[in-house]
């Protein structure tokens, strides 16, 4: 396996400990490292890899970098809130903290590129330079110019240096609508099943044997295989979960080698922390130490989302109930549902033809401050004055986020809204109120 | 400031130190006072008072949050002295430990929760703490210039030896803000406690009211955070109003799986407010009290508009200072001990005051001594004697009532369908407003009272006895110590019954009676005696001779009805009840419930109101001629639709104005338009505008669209 990683220029037992480190990524590796050549050839001038979350693009690059020990600059884009952060980091890493000083306040990529040339002038150096940028995808949001620069930096420098962007998104995406120069393009595949298992047996526990230890991965990736294939998270959820299983190991009552007994053993805990721990309604912490708990207590631990139930002052439940209602019924309906003497009028009359499908599969819609002033007054059992905390109570369910406010901030010329909570939400809060919101809805008439 | 000075110049008054500014807040308590001459100790008296009620409300605030700050304060150390070099702690995912801490909607009360938090944090965790406000955090940068900020400022102000570093960390705050800054700052901190192998203390970042945040923000924020978790120990704690899931709807898997987040629930605010209630309130350790009126506002405020216990003890604030503003007599709304020395130094303006107090006069009324009343109302030492007693008399009435009321609660809050409440403060309120034993619900709760089991009379009765002796505890008064004892020695005899109902199977003379009608009945066939018998079957059953814990039970309530009847009769009753009583709803509503558009409109239609000029005054409601521009402006629109003509109304206008010149009707220049009136139409227009009675529309030219429904 290791023959597929012979190159010239490059130490090899280097490659080889690089290859050990990087099980299942060789093809990729080893194409990455044709792409490279020697260390001192010029290499193209950039490179987009892309694949999954946690299908080894970082790691691949980080371990050939590191191992072979290239010079090299590895930036997350999420954490360069500005352009000059990147520079800086860039200028940092190959030329130290006093290049990185020279960067004027604000700087622009011709600052960039300046202060570059002035550096390798000082140092320059014949291997290859490597800008390696994970999370390319935040730079679409930065400057329109940077990300095509960026793709011919070797141009602009005048030096040996390649860019190698790694993003979750396909180049596709990228492309700004001026044109730039096209990378070469690599993608990482997903992990197979067989190579995660692989992966994943290799963290084996000190104290178990490999077979043990694999015959477990093999378990766990038949339970959760079909819903998460990242790597990280199984291996935090394989973690998690090995105490359990080789409890009955310790205890004596399976022997190591009962496969079966042990899966029958397992298996309900590994459904159930799919359910729970996986989704986080449940944190690791609390996950380890249900464990240690009694099946009863256990079950007295709730997940995030049992808590659905939201406590709020009378009024704000009826301001919520009205505003759920100008959201989902049409305006035109509202003579039907709050007039006193409206006659009998059918739903029928009331249809018209483009509007069969139910209101609450299209979603709330916006409705003005007055119709849901109107709506409230009418639907709350008492008289109300319209005090300055009953709009107070309006603008706060905004910030709880129980309202969208749609249109502009501009509170004198009739704000709009929109109701952001649940049928089931609301019908839990009338009810807490004795109001009967079925019967308003249009929907359901 | 006048100066001496003859001749023109500049002068420079330096302003005063804040001594003077502090006695100007009790300069104005006095300046808007009912009378000038006490108010300076009456202003004293109100600042006593609240500094007490303010000093107990918050040691209270601090013994209910103390369980979920301690929890969480566990929390925090837990993850932070977690074991690096377990094999499974190596293999699990770094997550950043997250405390969820549900604090209900009452967001006012939050501010004081974090306040106390973050000072725990500091003394007993780590001095690395930074709290942020969604509106503070628009944007990635802001949030992690906030972060910066908050964490290394906090250190720097602690130990100020380090002057040089100090300055190098705000130099780098300037060049750039970054997590890689942080880091780099924290390893320096912290590499002196490596040695001493003291656990690192973590970084706690708050946010506080989580659903404010942008989410895309927070979610950037939380992968950067990721990234340095490793070298940095960060926690974050979670404030969140509504409900959980809201981290969920901000949070994608992705990101809420870098996250370890535990629930911590706070106490609901309707416990905090009736733990407030419980301990302020219903005391006697404050003379001054709130009226029923009063308290409806309060608690009908908390409970329909905000859910705020910080409002409801503000409204307390707001309540207390109006009485001693407003009335006079509050000099004696103090310790009785006190109030006895006051009432010697009253003066004759306060006494004749007592006098025409509603509440004394009807006590003169009430005597007997006919002598005695008119030297009461003639003699002013008699009446400063009558006074001392009668304070003293009411001191005692409110140690009293408060034991009775709890006593009475704890029986009655059990009983179905809850005639009397299920809170004490709705017991409360009912006793404020009447004789509570005049009330149906009482007496249906007395009758259920009579039907309750053994088992529930005697916990009842436990209740009681506990919270007799829990307000015991405080101030000792003899009628209840010897209602506490009566109370116990029912319950001791109650529980002795189930001894004595083993041992006495069935009384004998219950026999003769129930068999006798019955033996008659086999005898005589006929209807009408049958229907006979059966009649008197059931009154003697009715008459039937109780067992001994129906007696008890019969006993146990008409005692607690007793009880009630001479303890718990509502103060109006009391004579000088004015001086602790404030009843005024309608000002405190006025001050906490502000009604702005009812004031513009109030304003607008009738300016005499506010203006209080007597040539705006008119009868039958209407604007006079000579009224502010923008009130005739309004007037008129009132008649408009929902468009409205600029020119039309331009020139009612000028009717209207030309009329309030008193110019000739007849005159050819009457109601015509000059440069002047146009001028000062155009003002009211956009200041109405401004007000958002209307706005300018592009439907039609020349018009402007009304805002406001209805008209005259």
């Amino acid at each position: 396996m290791t023959g597929a990683l012979q190159y010239p220029g490059y130490d090899g037992d280097r490659l080889e400990k690089a290859a050990g480190l990087m099980p299942c990524r060789e093809i990729q590796a080893g194409l990455l490292l044709s792409l490279m050549g020697q260390p001192e050839n010029h290499c193209y001038p950039s490179i987009f890899i892309y694949g999954h979350r946690a299908s080894g693009k970082s790691h691949v690059l980080n371990t050939l970098m590191k191992q072979l020990e290239l010079p090299h600059a590895m930036i997350s884009c999420v954490e360069c809130l500005s352009v000059a952060l990147l520079f800086e980091q860039v200028l940092d890493s190959f030329f130290g903290a006093d290049a990185a000083s020279l960067l004027p306040r604000g700087p622009s990529l011709s600052d960039f590129v300046r202060i570059y040339k002035q550096q390798i002038s000082e140092s320059p150096t014949e291997q290859t330079r490597y800008i390696i940028m994970e999370k390319a995808e935040m730079l679409r949001n930065a400057d329109s110019n940077l990300l095509p620069g960026l793709l011919r930096l070797q141009e602009l420098v005048e030096d040996n240096v390649t860019v190698i962007l790694l993003s979750e998104i396909v180049w596709d995406k990228f492309r700004p609508n001026t044109g730039c120069f096209e990378p070469l393009l690599l993608h990482f595949p997903d992990y197979s099943k067989a190579e995660l298992q692989q992966i994943l047996s290799k963290d084996k526990h000190p104290s178990y044997s490999t077979d043990f230890y694999s015959s477990y991965i093999n378990i766990l990736l038949g339970v959760f295989y079909s819903v998460c294939r990242d790597l990280r998270e199984l291996r935090h959820l394989a973690a998690l979960n090995f105490s359990k299983f080789c409890e009955p190991v310790e205890e004596g009552k399976f022997k190591e080698n009962d496969t079966h007994k042990l899966w029958r053993n397992i298996e309900p805990h590994l459904k159930k922390a799919m359910q729970t721990v996986y989704l986080r309604e449940v944190s690791s912490l609390q996950w380890e130490q249900m464990h240690e708990m009694k099946e009863i207590e256990a079950g007295a631990v709730r997940g995030l989302s049992a808590h659905t139930h939201v406590e709020l002052p009378y009024y704000s439940k009826f301001l919520l109930i009205a505003a759920y209602l100008a959201s989902y019924n049409p305006a035109r309906t509202d003579k039907r549902f709050f007039l006193k003497h409206h006659g009998k009028i059918k739903k029928t009359n009331f249809l018209k033809k483009n509007e069969k499908t139910s209101n609450h599969l299209l979603g709330p819609k916006p409705f003005p401050l007055d119709r849901m002033l109107a709506i409230f007054y009418s639907v709350v059992d008492s008289r109300v004055a319209p005090t300055a905390s009953i709009f107070s109570q309006i603008s706060s369910l905004v910030t709880l986020q129980l309202l969208n406010q749609v249109s502009h901030d501009d509170q004198l010329d009739a704000p709009k809204y929109k109701c952001a909570v649940s049928l089931d939400f609301i019908s839990a809060i009338s009810r807490t109120v004795n109001f009967d919101i079925v019967k308003y809805l249009y929907d359901f008439l | 400031m006048a100066t001496s000075s003859v001749s023109k110049g500049c002068f420079v008054f330096k302003p005063s130190s804040k001594k003077r500014k502090l006695a100007d807040i009790g300069d104005h308590f006095m300046r808007g006072c009912e009378e000038k001459d006490g108010s300076a100790l009456r202003y004293n008296l109100f600042k006593q008072l609240w500094d007490r009620i303010f000093k107990d409300t918050e040691s209270l605030q601090d013994d209910l949050n103390r369980n979920i700050l301690d929890s969480l304060l566990d929390f925090i150390r837990k993850c932070c002295h977690k074991k690096l070099d377990d094999w499974a702690a190596q293999m699990r995912a770094s997550e950043i430990p997250t405390a969820a801490l549900m604090l209900g909607v009452n967001v006012p009360d939050h501010d004081m929760t974090f306040h106390s938090l973050s000072e725990l944090l500091r003394a007993s965790v780590s001095p690395y703490v930074a709290s942020l406000h969604a509106k503070e955090c628009g944007a990635l940068k802001h949030l992690l210039k906030r972060v910066l900020e908050r964490v290394m400022d906090g250190e720097v102000d602690v130990d100020d030896e380090e002057d040089a570093e100090m300055d190098a960390v705000q130099v780098n705050t300037r060049v750039q803000c970054s997590f890689n800054v942080l880091c780099e700052w924290y390893k320096a901190k912290t590499k002196k406690l490596k040695d001493q192998s003291v656990h690192r203390p973590p970084v706690v970042v708050l946010f506080k009211d989580l659903e404010a945040f942008n989410p895309k923000v927070l979610q950037e924020f939380i992968i950067i955070c990721s990234r340095y978790v490793e070298q940095l120990p960060l926690v974050f704690i979670f404030g969140i109003a509504t409900s959980p899931s809201t981290i969920q709807n901000m949070l994608p898997h992705s990101v809420s799986s870098l996250l370890c987040i535990e629930l911590f629930h706070s106490l609901s605010c309707t416990q905090h407010l009736a733990t407030v209630i419980d301990k302020l309130i219903l005391t006697s350790r404050f003379p001054f009290k709130l009226g029923a009126k009063v308290m409806q506002v309060l608690v009908s405020i908390f409970l329909y508009h905000d859910f705020s216990v910080r409002n409801f003890i503000k409204g307390v604030q707001v309540a207390l200072l109006e009485h001693f503003h407003s009335q006079p007599l509050s000099v004696l709304c103090c310790e009785e001990k006190v109030a006895m020395d006051l009432i010697v130094h009253l003066r004759k303006k306060d006494l004749e005051r007592i006098r025409e107090l509603p509440s004394l006069k009807s006590h003169v009324e009430a005597m007997k001594d006919v002598e005695k009343a008119d030297l009461l109302m003639s003699n002013d030492a008699s009446l400063k004697e009558e006074c001392k007693t009668l304070i003293k008399s009411l001191h005692t009435y409110h140690t009293n009532y408060y034991p009775v009321l709890r006593c009475l609660h704890a029986l009655t809050s059990g009983l179905p369908r809850y005639p009397l409440g299920k809170q004490i403060r709705e017991l409360h309120l009912i006793c404020l407003e009447n004789s509570v034993w005049e009330s149906e619900d009482y007496q249906t709760a007395m009758k259920l009272l009579k039907m309750l089991s053994k088992e529930e009379l005697e916990a009842g009765m436990q209740r009681c006895v506990e919270a007799l002796k829990l307000e015991q505890e405080e101030e000792e008064s003899a009628s209840m110590t010897s209602a506490r004892e009566r109370l116990q020695e029912l319950l001791s005899l109650m529980r002795g019954l189930d001894l004595c109902a083993d041992v006495v199977p069935v009384t004998e003379d219950a026999e003769p009676i129930l068999t006798s009608p019955l033996r008659n009945l086999q005898k005589k066939t006929d209807l009408f005696q049958l229907q006979k018998t059966l009649l008197e079957m059931n009154e003697t059953r009715r008459v039937k001779k109780l067992s001994p814990f129906e007696r008890l039970r019969n006993e146990t309530v008409d005692f607690l009805d007793s009880l009630v009847r001479s303890h718990l009769s509502p103060p109006e009753s009391q004579p000088l009840h004015e001086v602790m009583y404030y009843r005024s709803s309608a000002t405190v509503r006025r001050h906490l419930n502000a009604t702005p558009r009812t004031s513009i409109q109030a304003a607008l239609s009738n300016p005499y109101f506010y203006l209080q000029n007597e040539s705006l005054r008119t009868d039958d409601g209407g604007v006079s001629n000579s009224a502010p521009d923008i009130c005739i402006a309004y007037k008129l629109h009132l008649e408009c639709g929902r468009l409205i003509n600029l020119f039309d109304w331009l020139e009612a206008y000028c009717t209207v104005v030309s009329a309030a010149e008193g110019g000739d009707p007849e005159a050819e220049d009457f109601g015509k338009v000059d440069e002047r009136k146009h001028a000062r139409f155009i003002q009211a227009v956009s200041e109405l505008e401004f007000l958002g009675f209307i706005k300018s529309t592009k439907q039609k030219t020349d018009h402007v669209a009304r805002l406001t429904w209805g008209g005259c």
